[in-house]
């Protein structure tokens, strides 16, 4: 009771200094001064670590810079120039995109699976089992991918296992191999992430009402159908976002593919990151304007592939309502 | 009730629980192999076929990595770096999470709409910046140019998830302190920080996987200068010159991971309500 009435007055004191906006920024600012002290970490370092950086690389992307001791010389298009040119930008390019096609879609899809699973009433060990596909997701991907070229040498237990079960008929290293080593590291990040996926479906599954499932079940809907029209459509603003999530995770796979694989056999699996790391930090002579040119130029070839593929969906969407 | 309870499984739960617990066995079997492997003399990993039990336990595995190659010093340089991290971007994030979900300032939306904007940044694509920037700042090789490059910027979702939680304190807390003659900033030390310790435990857990586990900075900035080498980048490094002390590196890779599975293991439930409750954000 006391909290209701005194609320009433607190509101009504509190909203004239509001409805003053206009007067003067000057005084506002004057009298918000610890707002901004609060703020100050916030704009320092936000500042200094991310918004100067994401600019800065853009001026970088000009210059002709061999190295953090010295100063670059503008060279203006020349990197871009280059890397059009470069084989293996175009390699490393294709490589993460066909890791993001891939691996998106499956760790997506393999987790509404299992979330699905999980989050059936019948399901015994629940707890259990999301521990489970839980677990690697919380560990360092740097040694995940070390304790994978062990697992996966080729008199390892994958190779023996699949040799034993007759699914191979000799013993294969698939990270050492120039065909599958972009695969396998597929393989190994969608298991190593599937379960934060998970989690994010179960918590999507959570927000449909038990009443919904009930009312399905009177109605006489199967399982199948149940899914498909009544789970599935509450489900598709969470599948845009998850999706979103994990395509920015498919992008930061440095870790995992550079002591996985390093990028090779031959560059058969170098992503992106690993093409800037070893262009700036790798090379006899560091290319460090080069290889920012390398981040922009992949940062506005992604941005114009999801502007096309939204322009596109737009499209087909229009002509299945048109028809 | 009760006899629903004492029925007998169905078929379709059996083939449930087998699928599962096959599936399972592949995401748990890793981890089994590498304590294993990490107990095993490096001949015998790769020569005794699938099995996991080792003939004969090889402490040693362990002492050679802890000491002869500096797992020791790395694990201190992955607690300091985590630590400072963390503390770093919970102090930072609180502070600016109170004033972005309680107050009304000029540039707030300017601030916000910066923020979504760069949310979904990738971080490997300003590595190079970030260093340069360090360098002039001359804290390249120091644990603070590190714990700077991880805490200072990004963490939006630590930002949000703080002002959030803090729009949605009812008003009177701050009003009732200021009649008592509180400043701003001993309200928020004193009333408001302590009331969203949930928030701070999210933001603990999910910063300290984080900076844990972070390859690419840490491995850029001590480039130059090995004692600064954090549990994943000193991993690379033994695979590099030691590549064929296979049970050494089983026992380094089960030193790095046992902090981070242990707290996992420890507080799993708060795990998974944390990351649930960001996404649902």
């Amino acid at each position: 009771m006391t909290t209701t009435s005194s609320r009433a007055p607190a509101a009504a004191t509190s909203a004239p200094p509001s409805r003053r906006r206009g007067r003067g920024w000057a005084r506002r600012l004057r009298q918000d001064w610890w707002i901004y002290l609060f703020l100050l970490p916030t704009i320092v370092g936000y500042g200094a670590y991310t918004i100067y950086p994401l600019l800065a690389s853009w001026w970088y992307a000009f210059l002709d810079w061999p190295g953090f001791a010295t100063a670059g010389t503008f060279i203006g298009f020349e990197n871009f120039e280059r890397l059009i040119g470069d084989d293996l930008f175009w390699n490393a390019f294709w490589n993460s995109l066909v890791f993001l096609v891939i691996a998106v879609p499956l760790r997506v899809g393999l987790a509404l699976l299992l979330a699905l699973v999980l989050n059936a009433k019948r399901t015994p060990f629940k707890g259990f089992f999301r521990t489970l596909f839980f677990l690697p997701v919380v560990t360092t991907g740097a040694i995940v991918g070390v304790v994978f070229t062990l697992l996966l040498d080729a008199s390892g237990p994958v190779s023996l296992s699949l040799v034993w079960s007759g699914l191979i008929d000799s013993p294969a290293n698939f990270a050492a191999d120039a065909g599958t080593s972009l695969y396998a590291g597929i393989a190994v990040w969608v298991w190593k992430w599937l379960g934060i996926t998970l989690i994010y479906w179960l918590a999507a599954l959570q927000t449909i009402p038990q009443g919904v499932h009930e009312a399905a079940m009177i109605d006489g809907a199967g399982a199948w159908a149940e899914f498909r029209h009544v789970t599935m459509p509450l489900l598709v603003p969470f599948l845009v976002i998850i999706t979103l999530i994990d395509t920015v995770a498919a992008f930061n796979v440095f870790d995992l593919m550079q002591t996985l694989t390093g990028g090779g056999p031959s560059f058969s699996s170098e992503v992106i990151e690993i093409f800037i790391f070893r262009t700036a930090f790798q090379a006899n002579v560091p290319q460090l304007g080069y290889a920012s040119a390398a981040a922009v130029l992949f940062g506005v070839l992604t941005v114009l592939l999801a502007l096309a593929q939204a322009v596109g969906m737009r499209w087909a969407r229009g002509r299945m309502g048109g028809s | 009730m009760t006899a629903r309870l004492l029925r007998r499984p169905s078929a379709r739960q059996v083939v449930t629980v087998v699928v599962l617990a096959v599936l399972g066995g592949l995401w748990v079997y890793p981890f089994l192999w590498l304590v294993s492997a990490s107990l095993k003399s490096s001949p015998e990993i790769f020569g005794s076929g699938l099995g996991l039990l080792p003939k004969e336990p090889v402490w040693e595995n362990y002492t050679r990595a802890w000491t002869e190659v500096g797992f020791g010093s790395y694990f201190l340089n992955t607690l300091l770096i985590t630590a400072g991290t963390v503390l770093l971007v919970v102090v930072r994030s609180a502070l600016a999470g109170y004033v972005l979900g309680r107050y009304d300032f000029i540039g707030k939306k300017f601030l916000i709409g910066l923020f979504l904007v760069t949310f979904f940044l990738p971080e490997g694509y300003t590595i190079i910046p970030i260093t340069q920037l360090t360098d002039q700042l001359r804290l390249l090789n120091t644990h603070a140019g590190v714990i700077l490059g991880l805490g200072a910027g990004g963490q939006i979702a630590s930002t949000l998830l703080y002002a959030g939680y803090f729009r949605r304190l009812p008003k009177e807390l701050e009003e009732t302190a200021r009649l008592d003659g509180a400043g701003p900033i001993t309200v928020f030390f004193r009333v408001m920080l302590p009331l969203a310790w949930p928030i701070t435990a999210t933001v603990v857990i999910l910063t300290y996987l984080f900076a844990w586990n972070v390859y690419l900075l840490p491995l850029v900035f001590t480039l130059s200068e090995p004692d600064l080498r954090t549990l994943a980048v000193g991993m690379t490094v033994f695979m590099g010159e030691r590549s064929t002390d296979w049970a050494g590196m089983a026992a380094a890779a089960v030193i790095s991971l046992i902090p981070v599975i242990a707290v996992f293991v420890a507080l799993q439930r708060k795990f998974v309500d944390s990351i649930a409750g960001a996404v649902k954000q």
